[in-house]
């Protein structure tokens, strides 16, 4: 079995109470994702993808067509309206898991690289601080293990370790993007979630975080879901591929197939359109 | 807490003295007039000042926080005739326990005689026709702010401690939604960061008082700002520990034989009060001291719990447990004070 194995993951969005309807008559086909009967706006409906050990997955479209929204329902942030994902740690259906059982996930199988900051970091704790809370919550209470693990993770991520005990405020992007890193990995996730990994980054910080995230991916061989706008982080991360649009996955593949062999005329114009 | 079929009971003055005040009631000219007045004001007070519905309502918060170990419960905490912050949780948690077979002590500080103590001790002796006392050991209620007395309490004995900010986590985080949430499951992460930066920063932790506590391995609870000295004396004790707030309308509890343990890391573990001197009135080294400065400017050490260091001056040899039957009754740190025998041991040698 692989490590996760989605099928039919839907995310409403909406005041309105769904008309039934709203699948059928929203997606690519129909050029919208917002229901023309009841308003609802399908974030992603019908997704169905999986990830085995060690593989990194892309996911890559345009604003709007839902990959944040599949990342978060995935990473337990978010609770989707319809779908079922079996995981290799959960017994059951993951999207129907308790807050509880989220929290125990969250800490020890499945780690999430957050678009901003302050979603994923506590900017008044020291950086150190914030890789040590993943350890705190896993139930790490050896204060001199601890400060070993997140110096090791620090190192790993090349953030300064003379660094550590400042505030996480007084970082650089990249290096709150690193301090993120070591904090998803901290308990060897068996998933690890980045959404934009690099968003917000210089270019040559970028080619750096990417880097040094390849390394510790390929070091420690977990698997990855890459949500990303920006065709070329996909293209140095992702073993495979998904394109999605107007909430639905349109075309997948090995991402080298779909970079060069499009056959979707919307991937075409997704890549033909990088500057 | 005894014999509650008087509760219902007004206060003892009688008719007559209540008619006859009435007929003399004309405007006063003094203040003695407004003094022998003042007498006659528990007419129509309820016994033990508090209401009956008040009282069956903060009970039924005691019941309830007894029945889960560090929780806080709510409670319709009522206006009291004095600020919010200067004890009225412990006051209307006092007054509903209190019965007229009870002998009352209020300590403010490890003091008997501060106003706010004094003025509460009076209040309960007025309202509920207990008898009151400094001592210890005499009283089966014990109304405190800041300190844990140093004898050992037994299952006869209820303390009622107040409570100033009744959320461990609110150090961490001033929401009280969050924390909330994080009490319903159990998710002290935040607390252990902050635990953690304390470490980096001074390679301890610096709680000096309110010291997180972990009750019954489910809740954190904030344990009022007793000194880290009296936090291990929660521990499996013989007494029932009552926490009201006032002003937060919360009542906790940790009742006989709990685990209190305090939050530390293993190789970081949980260290009490160590003082250098031994109280300069007693002698003793194995109690809470505080420094006093005296009329001579100088500052001395002296004993908190002001009433076992007047037993202590008659009886250096007194042991905190002295009342009981048992010997070496685990109470709080070590006693006597290892370190402090350790240096008088190696200064004899």
């Amino acid at each position: 079995m692989s490590l996760l194995d989605a099928e039919n993951v839907t995310r409403f969005y909406g005041e309105f109470e769904p008309c039934g309807d709203c699948v059928d008559l929203t997606g690519p086909t129909h050029g919208r994702n917002q229901c023309p009967d009841c308003g609802t706006v399908v974030g992603c409906a019908d997704v169905d993808l999986d990830v085995e050990r060690g593989e990194v997955l892309g996911i890559v479209g345009e604003s709007g067509s839902g990959k944040s929204s599949l990342a978060e329902m995935l990473a337990l942030d978010l609770a989707a309206t319809a779908g079922n994902v079996e995981f290799a740690s959960y017994d059951g259906n993951l999207l129907d898991a308790n807050y509880e059982e989220r929290v125990d996930l969250r800490n020890t199988n499945v780690g999430m690289v957050h678009q901003h900051v302050r979603d994923g970091l506590n900017l008044e704790f020291t950086g150190g601080g914030n890789v040590a809370e993943s350890l705190l919550a896993a139930g790490w209470r050896n204060f001199d293990e601890i400060r070993a693990r997140v110096r090791d993770l620090f190192e790993e991520t090349e953030v300064p370790v003379d660094r550590m005990d400042d505030p996480t405020d007084t970082y650089s992007g990249g290096m709150q993007r690193r301090v993120q890193i070591a904090k998803a990995i901290a308990n060897d996730p068996e998933l690890v979630i980045l959404d934009e990994p690099t968003t917000g980054l210089d270019v040559s910080v970028q080619a750096r975080v990417l880097d040094m995230f390849r390394r510790i991916q390929r070091e420690q061989d977990v698997a990855t879901i890459v949500v990303s706008h920006d065709l070329g982080v996909v293209r140095l991360l992702a073993d495979r591929t998904v394109v999605m649009r107007h909430g639905r996955v349109i075309e997948s593949g090995l991402t080298d197939r779909v970079m060069e062999d499009p056959q979707r005329e919307y991937t075409q114009t997704l890549i033909n359109s990088v500057i | 807490m005894t014999d509650q079929t008087q509760m219902h009971e007004t206060s003892p003055t009688t008719e007559a003295t209540d008619n006859e005040q009435q007929e003399s009631a004309t405007t006063p000219t003094g203040v003695s007039d407004l003094l022998s007045e003042s007498g006659a004001g528990m007419a129509g007070y309820n016994y033990a000042y508090l209401d009956e519905h008040t009282k069956r309502e903060v009970r039924r918060g005691v019941l309830k926080a007894i029945s889960l170990p560090g929780h806080q419960v709510p409670f319709a905490s009522r206006e009291m005739p004095l600020a919010r912050g200067w004890g009225t949780g412990g006051i209307q948690a006092s007054l509903s326990l209190l019965g007229p077979a009870d002998t009352f002590k209020v300590i403010d500080q490890g003091s008997d005689e501060s106003v706010n103590a004094a003025n509460i001790r009076r209040l309960a002796k007025t309202t509920a026709d207990v008898e009151t006392t400094t001592d210890t050991t005499e009283a089966s209620v014990i109304q405190t702010r800041h300190r844990i007395p140093e004898e050992v309490l037994t299952d006869e004995q209820i303390l009622v401690l107040q409570v100033p900010t009744t959320d461990a986590l609110r150090r961490v985080d001033g929401s009280d939604d969050a924390n909330r949430r994080r009490h319903a499951h159990k998710n002290y992460s935040k607390m252990w960061v902050a635990l953690y930066e304390n470490v980096v920063k001074w390679d301890e932790i610096q709680i000096s008082a309110r010291y997180p506590a972990m009750v019954n391995g489910r809740y954190l609870m904030d344990p009022s700002p007793i000194p880290r000295w009296d936090t291990t004396k929660l521990n499996d004790a013989d007494s029932l520990f009552l926490f009201a707030a006032g002003r937060e309308a919360r009542i906790y509890a940790v009742p006989p034989h709990t685990d209190v343990e305090p939050l530390a890391f293993e190789d970081r573990s949980f260290q009490v009060e160590r003082f250098d001197e031994s109280c300069h009135r007693c002698g003793s080294t194995d109690t809470y001291l505080t420094e006093v400065t005296g009329d001579d400017g100088v500052t001395r050490y002296a004993c908190n719990d002001a009433s076992f260091c007047e037993k202590r001056a008659e009886h250096p040899d007194l042991s905190k447990d002295h009342h009981l039957d048992e010997d070496d009754v685990a109470w709080g740190p070590e006693t006597p004070d290892p370190i402090l025998s350790d240096e008088t041991g190696g200064e004899d040698a």
